[in-house]
């Protein structure tokens, strides 16, 4: 069965209609990558998915985990275990990244029904998962992305996903602004979060990234709609022709 | 002047006299406000001569700033005039009319008493119903007192202290906050009816927070509110004003006066969260809440440290300040002022340098939602005196929506060539992506922007007392109920 099923997806931001009857099956446990040049519509449709209300959707459906995810608030939608790693995540100050993720956490297990983690549960988890990320435990009570380098934002990133433990995780170009080493770690993160119950849309502009996390599916994602799916070679035909193309294909068929 | 002296006095005898015999008679003095109310006050309470003359001062002062100027007009609020001959100065000695059951209480009220998790005798206390369960807590405070009273603490009413300890009362009255301060400060000094009374003795470590909750005889202290704290020599106290949940109150303009006093080596640390009535969401209603609050480090070495959580209130006029005198003083602000739907605040403090080595610190915190309009109005004052005086101030606003506003008006005076100043200013705006990012994470909304105004408040709340920091977090969430989305 399905986790995520996209169809005729037509999304607008600022009056503009950016995706363009975009359509994709995602079942449960499977790595999907989206790739395409810029301006194709990679983060419109991480978004919408996400249910940023200052994207518009004006046509198709969204079917995840068998309920109307279009109809769903961005709370809803992380709360049935939709999680997005954002390209640039925000910095909140005063608010110490622990307390932060904890009540996250709690929110969900709430909408859920499930028992709240108090500190006892919770600090063994964070530790875990902070060593899994090479990451310092120091950041426990750092404020929120407050003065975190690049590649720090990025890493903590991958341990709220990994705390949060979605079934469904986006991955906005989280590759972007790493260096090979942060990216290598992000990508171990990744890989050892990946499992039968969880997906992931892995949204890239380069091939680099899926060395590390080799996708099950590629998808070349062109003026709003998917040109292009195959397997992980996909990606590399990509690298050597480059966008122009996956485009002139699509002008063909078109 | 002789010949006026003496009418006063022989008024006062007379008034006396009275005083003892209305026990019958109505328990409040009519409407309106001249000398005879004054006296009748006075007189009423029972008070010794010197607190008649004082007040006579102030109320005459007053006179004269109402006949000249009216209320001070340089605050950055607007408001409808008020009439000062359509006030009750006295009415005693309850003041909150009494209600049957919390069921008559106004809901949305009774909503806030449960998300503060406010136990239900507590509630009932607070919104003026009549019970026979408060036994509970007047024991707890019979404790307290019995406690406070081995030590030397005196933690009494004023009315209370003006008659037990008037010699410490004459020491120390308007001697932070003279009667003719300003036009508000008047009006308290003329016709205040009670207040609380701390003096903590030499080499005295308070051993608990004192609150108005824990001193019997707290009910309602009403409108005009006089409050004076003393730490001798080497002494120190904490002392908790207000309540965080919200009081029913039907009073509209509030002047009150708080006067702190720290000898040498002294120091005294007043927490303030105020949730006063603020009108409904069209402006309508709301308490004016016009207060003097200031402290004197007279001695060397004292500290004074005011820490505010404002969420109440239509109107705020409030500078609660430090005058720095001891060599090494320390003053202290830190301030958390929110204002929501129509309410606007004026706040911000006074740090007077005056001897050497005197620092202050000011953090300043102003939230903005709704149509709310938040105002930053400091003063720093170096001396010449004041050799190697510091200063550091960081004001922030932070803005939810855009219909509010925030302003800022620091004023800095120094006469000292040695001074070190330091001023960060900041001013930002909840931003979208941020409200999306914690909602992602599977908060709702109101959470979220309860989050980030707890993070930017940060720095002041971790000055208070630990139970009063959690309740104004919480109280900070419900305030700004609705201002998102």
């Amino acid at each position: 069965m399905s986790l995520l099923e996209i169809r005729n997806l037509h999304a607008s931001v600022d009056g503009h209609e950016i995706l363009k009857g975009l359509s994709l099956t995602v079942n449960r446990g499977e790595v999907h990558s989206i790739m395409g040049p810029n301006g194709s519509g990679k983060s419109t449709l991480s978004q919408v998915l996400a249910r940023n209300e200052a994207y518009e959707v004006t046509d198709g459906e969204v079917v995840f985990n068998g309920k109307d995810l279009l109809a769903m608030k961005p709370e809803e939608a992380a709360c049935e275990g939709l999680f997005m790693a954002f390209q640039y995540p925000v910095e909140i100050p005063g608010i110490g990244n622990a307390y932060f993720l904890r009540s996250a956490i709690n929110a969900q297990h709430k909408h859920r029904g499930e028992e709240e983690l108090d500190a006892m549960d919770f600090l063994p988890l964070f530790r875990e998962r902070l060593k899994l990320l090479d990451m310092d435990e120091g950041l426990m009570n750092r404020s929120l992305n407050e003065g975190f380098s690049g590649g720090e934002k990025k890493r903590n990133e991958i341990l709220q996903m990994a705390m949060l433990e979605p079934r469904l995780a986006i991955l906005d170009e989280t590759d972007s602004g790493l260096d090979i080493d942060a990216l290598k770690i992000v990508a171990k993160g990744v890989n050892s979060l990946r499992g039968p119950e969880r997906s992931m849309l892995v949204i890239t502009h380069y091939q680099r990234l899926l060395d590390y996390i080799v996708p099950d599916f590629v998808h070349v994602l062109v003026d709003g709609q998917i040109a292009r799916s195959g397997g992980p070679e996909l990606a590399h035909e990509l690298e050597e022709k480059g966008y122009g193309w996956a485009e002139e294909e699509t002008v063909e068929t078109a | 002047m002789g010949s006026s002296v003496d009418t006063i006095r022989g008024l006062a005898e007379q008034d006396y006299k009275w005083g003892f015999i209305t026990e019958i008679e109505e328990d409040r003095v009519p409407k309106g406000l001249n000398e005879e109310t004054i006296r009748l006050i006075s007189a009423r309470k029972g008070e010794p001569e010197f607190m008649l003359e004082w007040r006579l001062k102030a109320y005459r002062y007053w006179v004269s700033l109402e006949r000249e100027k009216g209320e001070p007009t340089w605050a950055n609020v607007t408001y409808g005039p008020i009439d000062y001959q359509d006030i009750t100065y006295y009415s005693a000695p309850k003041q909150m009319p009494v209600i049957e059951s919390l069921d008559k209480l106004d809901p949305e009220i009774l909503r806030t008493y449960e998300k503060l998790g406010i136990p239900l005798d507590e509630q009932k206390r607070l919104a003026g119903v009549a019970v026979d369960a408060v036994f509970d807590s007047v024991s707890v405070a019979t404790t307290f007192k019995a406690r406070l009273g081995e030590m030397g603490v005196i933690f009494c009413s004023f009315s209370e202290a003006v008659q037990k300890y008037p010699d410490l009362v004459r020491k120390y009255l308007g001697t932070v906050v003279p009667q003719t301060d300003n036009f508000f400060a008047a009006l308290n000094a003329a016709v205040f009816t009670d207040g609380s009374f701390v003096y903590v003795p030499k080499g005295v470590r308070c051993p608990m927070e004192l609150s108005t909750y824990f001193r019997i005889n707290a009910a309602e202290t009403g409108q005009f509110e006089r409050t004076l704290i003393v730490a001798d020599e080497g002494a120190y106290v904490s002392y908790l004003e207000g309540c965080t949940a919200p009081i029913r109150d039907t009073n509209q303009l509030h002047a009150a006066v708080v006067e702190l006093v720290a000898l040498d080596n002294a120091e005294i640390k007043y927490s303030t969260v105020q949730n006063w009535y603020p009108g409904d969401k069209e402006g309508r209603g709301g308490i004016y809440n016009f207060v003097t609050k200031r402290g004197k480090c007279a001695g060397v070495n004292s500290k004074i440290s005011w820490t505010q959580v404002e969420t109440g209130s239509a109107i705020t006029w409030k500078y609660p300040g430090c005058i720095l005198q001891g060599d090494n003083s320390v003053g202290e602000f830190y301030s958390v002022a929110l204002t929501n739907n129509r309410q606007q605040a004026d706040t911000g403090t006074k740090m007077i340098h005056i001897g050497k080595n005197t620092r202050s610190t000011i953090v300043s915190k102003g939230i903005s939602a709704g149509f709310g309009q938040n105002t930053y109005r400091g003063l720093v004052k170096v001396m010449k005196g004041a050799t190697g005086a510091r200063n550091y101030t960081q004001c922030d606003s932070l803005l939810i929506g855009d219909r509010c506003g925030a302003h800022t008006f620091p004023y800095i005076d120094v006469r000292n060539s040695t001074t070190r100043m330091e001023h960060e200013a900041s001013t930002s705006r909840i931003g979208e992506n941020q409200l999306f990012y914690l909602r992602q994470r599977g908060l709702s909304s109101e959470d979220a922007v309860s989050m980030i105004v707890n993070g930017f408040c940060k720095t002041v709340f971790r000055e208070l007392p630990m139970e009063f920091a959690v309740e104004a977090q919480k109280l900070l969430g419900i305030s700004l109920e609705g201002s998102v989305g």
